[in-house]
Parts: structure tokens; sequence; C-alpha cells
């Protein structure tokens, strides 16, 4: 036990600062740090088996996170009825011409050699597929989008119920990976930085733009909830008794029976959002304890021992008949999918979808941050980069307002520039990270919880 | 006659603002190109360095308009400049003290160099923000138009009218200069050749007597330079804003990848590839055939290959073909 002592060690830290976050500002301000902190773990979970196992840069979280996202509309909305009837059947025929460009270009490569003709033939294909496409598409895309666009205008999903999406979300983002993986994974490690980073781009821009499918800009608010809703709780007595329980000590001071009452009232309505958002941490807690307890596993592993050996020497694995490139692929997907769960799960909590919202200082960038900061290579490093640099990322606003005002007391409160500071303070945050990053990488390269290889 | 206005009509809408946008491109694709080649990382500060050049010089132009000073036709910011530049080298100096070169020394890999990039881009941004905000802000003076469309169009009695902005002009002229004078420096110069050579075989440079923080120090000079007057093109001609500069990192890291990192001459023309196919594919081609064929010939739909959407996804998309096919780019890179 003694050897993990620093690990309990900062995850303690981690938790007292949340838990004084419940007793200073509130108990919501609280829980929506601490889901939002657990859902940063499970994408840094993701990232980290990436980089820290296997030495692969993924640039494009932001796309895995979106595409997850995407999953968590489509299986939980309700089918559009009106909207199948006036386009589905071209939507339907286009996706059975992309079937069959794939097979048939499949078959032009597996049953003819490597010739001009083939690659001009597979170009013809592909462009003349593209045409049809398009103009097989455009009469269903233009009458889906004009049926009711104010509220629909877009095809639905399956109406499923949304803890579906976690698993769908993984898929998707999984089946991406392994196209970009089969495409980029030979490249260089700055290159593929940058060309994940490119096609991360390109999802977004495809999600944000293919209104049928996503309601792109328009978003998708409303999804249904896998936790009991806050009006329907605040109706329910035995609710209201459990409030009134937990609370009697600080009810019963109050003597006045109608102030009573309005108080029990504050209290239900502040109590109801807090245990949907316990309902939340619940829920996200179960997959980050199963996740970790699976990386876990595979990091000690013989797998985890081999995949090291890839990411330390490649040549060396290679001559060990280990199958670097096929690896690497296996890898990268399922570090992706674990991406996608994170970005199904944060739809999920947030209950709307907003294509908008992705960019990559937030999803790809700031989760970088997060596994160096926290330890690359080490799941508890990495979950713990989660939990520190999204609770900076928050909390970093009230911090320098109050150094802010600190430094600045000498000066009057008209003053030009304390003003101009105190108005720029959410940008303080960027500032923060940045500094942190380039100290750790500095001071402390292996993170804050370096990785631990333990020789037996 | 209608031929006249077809081809009016492309000069208007295609070449004249993809020359412009191609030149702004082909500015910071060096600076990437450089930085890569020479200091050896990619530098995803990129955009964030170009705005913050920007910004001193949106700084010292509001400065002198304050003080009454202006260059009549021509925007103040072009006097701005020269500090500007000052100022952009000094800051990138700054940083190459106290972060890059600690790396540069372990010869860490370059992934690790890029990481702190990063770090790099995060406190940019920051310094940027505090200081300026994160509004749209337009600090362009003096005349706009060259050439009014109405006015072409009075003196041709074409259908079509030319607009021609005194903004792409200028980003053309100084561009071409610029780019001049730097292929000449990197050339004939001795400094340019030992930075050829730096670039080429890092051992056999620093065996043959060449200094490496000298080449170092001229690198980031002519980074400051390139990345200020860049930035301050996009932003006269465009508008200054600093997430538009972050989000033109990425265009312009296809540009130069696209070109052959490493190569400046292929990220130059990277630039205008990059600019050049965004336009022409997202560009509706109805009013061209409008005028092109018969009229019993005219087409129905807009005849856009791509929506407009999908700007930022054309140049990806051809970036990301180029690593497949020719990861080396266009022209063979890694040497300047």
């Amino acid at each position: 036990m003694i050897r993990n002592l620093n690990v309990i060690y900062a995850y303690a830290i981690m938790m007292g600062l949340i838990i004084l976050v419940g007793f200073f500002q509130s108990w919501n301000v609280a829980l929506s740090i601490f889901n939002l902190c657990l859902i940063s773990a499970v994408m840094t979970i993701g990232a980290n088996m990436q980089w820290g196992y296997a030495g692969l840069i993924n640039f494009g979280i932001m796309g895995y996170t979106a595409l997850g996202g995407l999953a968590a509309v489509l299986i939980s909305v309700d089918p559009v009825q009106e909207a199948w009837r006036a386009g589905g059947f071209d939507i339907l025929m286009c996706l059975w011409l992309i079937i069959v460009m794939i097979l048939v270009v499949r078959f032009i490569l597996k049953n003819y050699e490597k010739s001009q003709i083939r690659t001009y033939s597979i170009i013809g294909i592909i462009v003349g597929g593209i045409i049809a496409i398009r103009v097989t598409a455009a009469p269903g895309i233009e009458a889906i989008e004009a049926t009711n666009p104010a509220s629909t205008g877009f095809l639905g999903g399956f109406g499923l119920p949304i803890i579906f999406s976690w698993i769908v979300g993984a898929v998707f983002a999984g089946g991406l990976a392994f196209i970009v993986g089969k495409v980029a994974l030979g490249l260089r490690a700055d290159y593929l930085a940058i060309a994940t980073l490119l096609i991360s781009e390109i999802v977004i821009a495809i999600i944000k733009h293919e209104d049928w499918l996503t309601r792109g800009v328009k978003n998708v608010i409303g999804l249904k909830r896998p936790a009991p809703y806050e009006v329907d709780l605040q109706g329910k007595e035995l609710f209201i008794n459990l409030v009134e329980k937990f609370n009697s000590g600080k009810l019963n001071l109050i003597s006045d029976l109608t102030e009573r009452q309005q108080a029990l009232n504050q209290l239900v309505i502040e109590g109801s959002s807090v245990f949907v958002k316990l309902c939340y941490s619940g829920l996200f807690l179960i997959v980050v304890i199963l996740l970790l307890i699976f990386t876990q596993k595979a990091l000690y592993s013989p797998w985890g021992r081999m995949m090291r050996a890839i990411r330390d020497n490649e040549e060396a694995a290679n001559a060990m008949g280990k199958n670097v490139v096929k690896h690497h692929l296996f890898i990268f997907v399922l570090g992706s999918a674990i991406v996608g769960i994170a970005g199904a799960m944060l739809v999920t909590q947030d209950g709307l979808f907003t294509p908008g919202s992705y960019q990559p200082m937030r999803y790809t960038f700031l989760i970088w941050v997060m596994v160096i900061v926290g330890g690359s290579g080490n799941n508890f490093g990495a979950v713990l980069g989660g939990f520190a640099v999204w609770f900076l990322w928050i909390e970093a606003a009230p911090i320098s307002l109050y150094l802010i005002n600190l430094f600045t007391s000498g000066l009057d409160d008209g003053n030009v520039f304390k003003l101009h500071l105190i108005e720029s303070v959410p940008y303080f945050r960027f500032l923060l990270m940045g500094m942190g990053l380039l100290l750790i990488m500095r001071y402390r390269p292996k993170g804050i919880l370096p990785e631990k290889i333990e020789i037996k | 006659m209608d031929f006249l206005n077809a081809i009016i009509l492309l000069l208007n809408y295609i070449f004249i603002p993809a020359l412009t946008y191609g030149s702004q491109l082909a500015l910071g694709a060096i600076f990437v190109t450089l930085i890569y080649g020479i200091l050896r990382f990619a530098n995803f500060a990129t955009g964030d360095m170009m705005s913050f050049g920007t910004m001193i010089a949106i700084l010292f132009t509001w400065y002198f308009q304050s003080l009454g000073i202006s260059l009549g036709v021509l925007p103040t910011a072009l006097l701005a400049i020269p500090f500007a530049v000052i100022c952009m080298i000094l800051y990138m100096l700054v940083i190459d003290k106290f972060v890059f070169k600690y790396y540069r020394f372990n010869k860490s890999p370059p992934v690790m160099l890029a990481m702190v990039s990063i770090g790099v881009m995060f406190v940019t941004q920051a310094v940027v923000r505090i200081i300026i905000g994160p509004d749209d802000r337009r600090f362009f003076d003096g005349e706009r138009f060259l050439i009014k469309a109405g006015e072409f169009k009075e003196m041709t009695g074409l259908n079509e009218g030319l607009a021609l902005k005194s903004t792409q002009v200028m980003t053309i002229f100084i561009t071409v200069v610029l780019v001049s004078i730097l292929f000449w420096f990197l050339n004939k110069t001795k400094t340019g050749k030992s930075m050829k050579a730096y670039s080429d075989n890092e051992d056999l440079a620093l065996l043959s007597g060449i200094d490496p923080k000298r080449i170092v120090l001229f690198t980031w000079i002519i980074a400051g330079i390139l990345a200020t007057i860049g930035g301050v093109l996009y932003g006269l001609d465009k508008s200054f804003k600093p997430f538009t500069y972050f989000n033109n990192m990425l265009p312009i890291f296809a540009a130069a990848i696209v070109g052959g990192i490493g190569n400046p001459f292929g990220a130059f023309l990277g630039g205008y590839v990059i600019a050049f196919s965004e336009i022409f594919l997202t560009y509706a081609y109805k009013k061209f055939f409008m005028y092109v064929l018969p009229a019993s010939m005219e087409p129905e739909s807009l005849v856009q290959l791509l929506s407009t959407d999908y700007k930022f996804a054309v140049s990806f998309s051809i970036l990301v073909l180029v690593l497949l096919y020719r990861p080396s780019g266009i022209f063979k890179g890694k040497v300047l």
C-alpha cells in the first residue's frame, strides 16, 4: 500500500478541493465540476492509451468526441416520421450507392494488379459515385430539411434509451479511428498530429453542415435523460420528506411556519438538481472505474508490455516478430472508442447537442494538457490530470479575479487598468493552462504521477 | 462581350481573392516551414504568434491615429509594421530563451517541442485576449478601393464589375517583395547559406564553424517579420479576431506541408495551391456558364462542386491526400 502513497495523496487533495468548492460556492457547482472531471477522465484514459501506451499522437480527439455526441442524438431522439416519408427513400438509396461503390473499389483493388488503368478507373468510380450520390440525395435532403425546420428538419434517431449511445458512440468513434488509422498511422509523429487535427476538423465541418442528419448549427435540444427530471422530483412526496429529514437541523431553527415552508421549497429545488447531478456522477463513476480496472489490467498484462516495447523501440519490437502496424491500429481504435464514450456521456449530461461548440482548443488541446500534466503512461496519472486540469479550467476565473483584486487593491475602483483586467478574467484560464503545461514539461516532464514500470 | 464578362466574373470572384488569400497563407506557411526546417518542430503557436504581431501593429496604429499621423490614402497600419515587427521579434526571442532553448540544448525529440509549442500557444492566446480582447477589430483606414465595381462597369460598358481593393493589391505586392528579398537572402548571403546548411545537416554545419546561436537568432528574426506582416495583411484585408487567427493555423499548416515542409519555395506555392483550390471548388459557376453557354443550355442549379461551408475541409482533404501519396510534399521538403 505504501508504494502508492503519492497516488492516494494526490487524489485525496483533489477530492478535498472539490469538497471545498462545495462548502464555499455550492454543492451544485462542485458536483457539476466533478461530473465534467469524470468525463474528462474518460477522455484522458483514451488519449493516454494512444500516447502513453503506444506513443501515437492523436490531435483529433475533438472529432471522436463529436461523433460520440452524434451517437447520443441518433440513438435517443425519436424518429421523425414525416421526414422519413419525405426523403428517407433517397437517403437509403444513397446509402446503397455508397456501399456498392466501396464494394466495387474493393473488388478492383483485390482482383487487378496495380497499374495506371486501375488507378484511373478507381478515381473515375469515386468521382462518378460522388456525383451520383449528390444527385440522388439532393431532393431527399431538401425535402427532409423542409419538413418543419423550426423544430425538426432532420431524420431523427431510433428513440432508444440514451444510455445505449455510450456503446454506439464508442463504435462510431472506433470506426472513424479505423479509417483514419489505416490512412494516417504510417506518418511521422508530427505529420500524424497535423493530419489527425485536420481530419477532426473535417468531421466537425460535416456534422455542422449536414443538417438532415444532425440538424447542424440549429442544435438538438431536450434529449432524453437516464436520470429523473428536477421538476418531477420536486413534486414527489418521498423526495420532499427526504430533503426535510436531511436538513431538519437547519429547518428547526426557523420558527415561522410560512418562512419554514419557503425555506423547505428552496431546499427542495436545490436538492433536486443536486440529486440529478448525483445520479449522473454515479453513472459516470461506474464508467470511469470500469475503464480504470480494464486499462490497469491491460497495462500490466503481456499486451501492455508489448505496447511499451513497441513505443520505446519500434524496430526492436518489429524484429521480435510483433506486427507494429496492426498493434498501432488496434490501440488507435481502442483509445478513440473510449473518447467516443466520453463524447456520448458529455451530450447525455448536457441534454443537448451543439456542433458549433466543438473547438480544438477545448476538446483536443485541453485534453492533451490533461494527459501531459497528469502523467502519460500512467492511468491514475491521466485521470488525475483530467480532474486537476478541469478543476483549474473552471476555477481559474474566480482565482484570477481574487488575485487581480489583491494586486490592484491599491488602485481605486474606477481605474481603467483594473477594470480592463477584471473584464478579461475569463482569458486567464488560458494563461494558467499554458503556464502549467510549460512548467510541468520543463521541471517534471513525466507528469504529476509519472509512469511506473514494475519489473518483477 | 459575354466572353469578356465571364472572364471579368472569374477575375473578380476567384482570381483576385484567391491570389490575396494565397499570399496571406504563403507568408504564414514560410514561417512554419522555416521553424520546421531549422528549429525542427511543428509550431502549433503559429496562428497565435501572427495574432500577437497583428495586435501590436493595431496598438501602434491606434497610437499614431491619436497623434494624428496618417499615410493619406494608405492605411496607417503600414507605418506601424516596423515597430510591430521589432516587438514581435523580441517576444519570440524571449519565448525562445525561456522555453524552446532548453529543449533544443537537450536534443529533445520534435514531438516534445511541438507539445511545448502548444503551451506557448495557450499563453500567447491568453496574452492577446487579455490585452486587446476577443472581439472583431477593423483597423483599416485610407482608401478602400482602387477600382470600384460601378466605375469599372461605366468605364468598360460591361455587365460585370471588377472591384479591386487596395488591400488586395497591397497584400500581393508586399508578399512578392518580401518573398523575393527572403529568397535572395537565403540563396545569396552568407548567413542565408549557413542557415540552409544548418537545416540540411546540423552536425556538418557545426563542424564547418557555423554558429548555431546566430542561426537561431536569424530564424526568429525572419519568422517575426513574416508572422507580423502576414498577420497585418490578413487583418487589413479582412479583420482582426484572435479566434480566426488561431483557425488560420490549419490552412497554413496545410500549405506548408503541401509544398513540402522545410522548403520555403514549396510553402510559398503551397499557399496559392490551398487558396485556389478552396475557392475553385466552392464557387458557384452558374453565372459563368450563363455567359459562356448559349441560352438553351443554361444550368438550373448553382453548379457548385461543394457548398462554401466546406471551404476549410477542402484544404484539409488536399493535405490528407498529399500526405498519403506524396508525404514529402509537391516539392521535396526537408532542405531549405
